[in-house]
């Protein structure tokens, strides 16, 4: 009856290769072609770092006839045969160092100055297109400040800007499809607002207002859409990950043309979910987009208490994951990684992991002032040199696509807007009695339908201790 | 047709001394002590049947869990599941409960439903956040727009020297929590018709088994052997009929009640002894009918004492038929410690028969 001993034969009982369980000495023969390579070999050689000098034997390919010309003895030029593959071998007891003398290179089209580097490798982006990108990360900026303004003078609860992380959101939205489903963090608004969701719907929710889709079951910013393939907002961090990575299997079993994507932070990549969903993507193969924001803060925790890798590309490939660092702050490099990531992850049905890095500009949210554990002065320097929505207006501006006036009209029309659609949601009556008791099951349960109509009697009978305008 | 049914089934239970006493599956045995064509199955067959017919039936169903696969299951209730619907179907997960809980969650967002299994659901606490955060409450927080029609299955409570890792019953945490569903099964046709029901739920289902009932045979109907077969989720049944005290329990401890009602009708006591079959939602109505009926209360559990099933039904009881109570209600749970690992120590720590004979006893004659 002790079947939980089970759990230590799972190594054995998941074997897919019959290979024996001794290490297999085999002897080499020089003339050979080269030894085959299990599925530890790795494909994706483009993103190996070619100034790195401390690689396993085992995925060395090109250096494994020095290991031939080397060897005197045939002893040496052996392979040791344990499961989950042939594995090379080594007399020399060599450390793989705790990181890479060199960090892994940041890919980036546009430079500071809106220019584009020489010889850079992008996805060519329309007018049409470019033009409608610099709109949507406009309009991020003004309805996050005005949002936060709001939160400011007690017209909202809470709020959470991602100022500073423009080009992740409208980028990264741009280059997906719209059957692409979407589980974000918290800090991708910008990806809804590329896909329709306009401002008044995101103030109704922030109101919990009766037109909120969320029937005001939820905190601001806690957005969700099912029309538009954006799942609501979660807090529990990281949650998002293996749980992605399900509805990457999903969108496998049902072979749709569409993937996965999903968002986190720096800081969640230290839950337990971040191991378990990028491990579990890569073992089921399941088309799944992990885009990683690196914005140096998780509230007050800098990066270098966060972790000790080189950031979070590095750990793909301890998953089997193709990974790549891409500029945060570029939105032509954002969209093209994206883009690619994502007909990867499609036609080649496997995970992808991009770290985009950037930088936190605004405080974590409205519950925190980040000047009392950062300089002020670095909030500035980022906020005004390395603003991703003025480079990439440096772009477009210098293409003919944009003028100062289109600027001022796109500001001024959409801060109306967002001011209209506050004060009308603000007015909208809130949800009524009912939806306290709706959607807890598919259908109510007998003791809910009890509770309600206990609770419905109530009111009516003591008015005087319900707000005014309680609606039954 | 179906109180028929339910009338035959009641009366087999008397008359073949407690279903719980048989232990061979024997269908030549059976024949004698029942009428002609009565069949048996094995609540493992019944777990395994279910599954089977539903996957069948749909093919977005899907089973994951560690050894589900290629192992047969780690209590072969998914035998043969493999081969006969694949690997895509019948996922052999890594070692992470965290992990495949949510993916699970994940898929069953995306339109599949998926029956997760936890080795023991001692192991669903290190998944617990995506159990209740992930699944329970995101049918409401997203307003009707994410439904989660996953079933969390695997074996709840103690075994046999198994310890206190994995001993626990956590039917009266999971029951607290709005949004989930928690059933608990007794004899193969409630395993059967509640996985069955548990599966075709649009919300997401707890389902608690017991380890030791896996290999115990029950009788089983015709018609709990087709393939529609379905129990209501939130009603319990009736197991024996009687009228000067109620007896309510759930799992395995309905098998130790019907022994009981056995000793206490040789003393002129006729106990009604009711198989909660469903958690939550509650079947209060049932609960609170038997005991305006009997006057008397006694609630039976595996589980630790504080804050257990049995408190909650003593609750409802007090709150809704107190004038018809004749004696303080008595509430029977495991010892407030641990789980120990030696036999006798865990003997002591489990309620058994006579636990319950006596609490029977203390609230007949307390009326004096």
């Amino acid at each position: 009856m002790a079947m939980w001993f089970a759990r230590s034969r799972n190594l054995v009982s998941s074997l897919r290769q019959n290979l024996g369980l001794s290490a297999i000495l085999i002897k080499r023969n020089h003339s050979s072609p080269r030894p085959v390579f299990t599925n530890y070999e790795l494909s994706s050689k483009v993103f190996l770092d070619p100034s790195t000098s401390f690689r396993h034997e085992s995925t060395a390919v090109e250096s494994q006839p020095d290991l031939v010309q080397q060897s005197d003895h045939e002893d040496d030029a052996q392979e040791l045969d344990f499961p989950g593959g042939k594995v090379g071998y080594t007399s020399e007891m060599k450390f793989i160092p705790e990181s890479s003398s060199r960090r892994i290179p940041c890919y980036r089209v546009l430079n500071e100055h809106g220019k584009i580097i020489s010889d850079s490798d992008f996805i060519p982006v329309s007018e049409k297109l470019a033009v409608r990108m610099y709109e949507q990360m406009a309009t991020l900026q003004v309805m996050d400040h005005i949002f936060y303004e709001a939160q400011r003078q007690g017209r909202i609860s809470f709020y959470l800007t991602s100022v500073g992380e423009e080009a992740i959101n409208i980028a990264s939205a741009a280059a997906l499809s719209p059957e692409d489903v979407v589980l974000p963090q918290y800090r991708e608004p910008g990806v809804l607002l590329w896909r329709g969701f306009t401002l008044e719907e995101f103030a109704n929710q922030c109101f919990g207002n009766k037109a909120d889709y969320g029937k005001g079951r939820q905190m601001p910013i806690h957005y969700g859409s099912n029309q538009h393939n954006y799942f609501t907002v979660s807090s529990p961090i990281a949650t998002q990950l293996p749980q992605a990575a399900g509805v990457g299997y999903a969108l496998k079993m049902e072979k749709k043309n569409a993937c996965a994507v999903t968002f986190i932070g720096d800081g969640g990549t230290s839950e337990g979910d971040f191991h378990a969903g990028l491990n579990f993507a890569a073992v089921m193969e399941a088309p799944v987009v992990f885009i990683c924001r690196n914005n140096g803060w998780a509230i007050s925790t800098h990066i270098s208490e966060q972790f000790r890798s080189d950031g979070i590309v590095v750990k793909g490939q301890a998953y089997g994951i193709r990974s790549i660092r891409v500029d945060g702050n570029d939105a032509l490099a954002v969209y093209s990684a994206v883009r690619s990531a994502r007909e990867m992850a499609v036609t080649e049905q496997r995970p992808v992991l991009i770290e985009a890095m950037t930088y936190r500009v605004g405080h974590h949210s409205t519950s925190d002032d980040s000047t009392k554990y950062r300089e002020a002065d670095e909030i500035q320097y980022w906020k005004m040199s390395r603003n991703p929505v003025n480079r990439f207006k440096k772009w477009v501006q210098d293409n003919g696509w944009w003028s100062e006036e289109d600027e001022s009209k796109l500001r001024s029309s959409t801060r109306k807007q967002l001011l209209q659609a506050i004060q009308a949601a603000e007015k909208w009556e809130k949800q009524p009695l009912t939806e306290l008791f709706n959607d807890v099951y598919d259908v109510k349960t007998k003791n809910l339908e009890e509770q309600e109509v206990g609770l419905k009697a109530l009111v009516e009978k003591q008015p005087q201790d319900y707000p005014t305008g309680f609606h039954i | 047709i179906r109180e028929k049914m339910w009338g035959i089934l009641r009366q087999r239970g008397i008359d073949g001394g407690g279903l719980s006493l048989r232990r061979t599956r024997s269908a030549l045995v059976s024949a004698r002590s029942y009428a002609a064509g009565s069949k048996e199955m094995t609540v493992r067959d019944a777990l395994n049947s279910a599954i089977d017919e539903e996957m069948s039936a749909d093919p977005k169903v899907f089973v994951m869990g560690e050894e589900v696969g290629q192992y047969q299951g780690a209590y072969k209730i998914t035998k043969g599941l493999l081969e006969k619907y694949g690997p895509e179907r019948v996922y052999d997960t890594p070692i992470t409960e965290a992990g495949f809980t949510g993916i699970g969650v994940g898929a069953a967002y995306a339109g599949l439903k998926p029956v997760v299994e936890f080795m023991t659901f001692n192991f669903s606490m290190q998944a617990i956040d995506h159990i209740i955060n992930s699944a329970a409450k995101s049918n409401y927080m997203s307003a009707g727009q994410i439904n989660v029609p996953i079933v969390f299955r695997g074996p709840n409570g103690a075994a046999a020297g198994v310890g206190a890792q994995h001993s626990q019953c956590y039917a009266a945490w999971y029951a607290s929590v709005p949004g989930l569903k928690v059933l608990a099964p007794y004899s193969a046709e409630d395993a059967r018709g509640l996985l069955k029901a548990a599966i075709r739920d649009p919300d997401p289902v707890v389902f608690l088994e017991n380890e030791l009932l896996y290999g115990e045979s029950f009788p089983i109907s015709e018609e709990a052997l087709d393939s529609s077969f379905c129990l209501p989720i939130g009603k319990a049944k009736i197991e024996r009929e009687g009228k000067d005290v109620t007896i309510v329990t759930f799992s395995k401890m309905v098998g130790f009640a019907l022994k009981a009602a056995e000793k206490l009708a040789e003393e002129g006591i006729s106990a009604e002894v009711i198989n909660l079959r469903s958690i939550r939602p509650l079947d209060r109505e049932t609960i609170n009918a038997s005991v305006r009926k009997t006057s008397r209360l006694v609630t039976v559990e595996e589980g630790f004492p504080q804050h257990g099933v049995c408190a909650e039904i003593c609750a409802s009881v007090v709150e809704e038929s107190f004038s018809y109570l004749d004696a303080p209600v008595e509430r029977i749970a495991g010892a407030d410690v641990p789980m120990p690992y030696a036999a006798n120590l865990e003997r002591l720590a489990l309620p058994q028969v006579e636990d319950i004979v006596r609490a029977a006893k203390r609230a007949c004659y307390r009326s004096k």
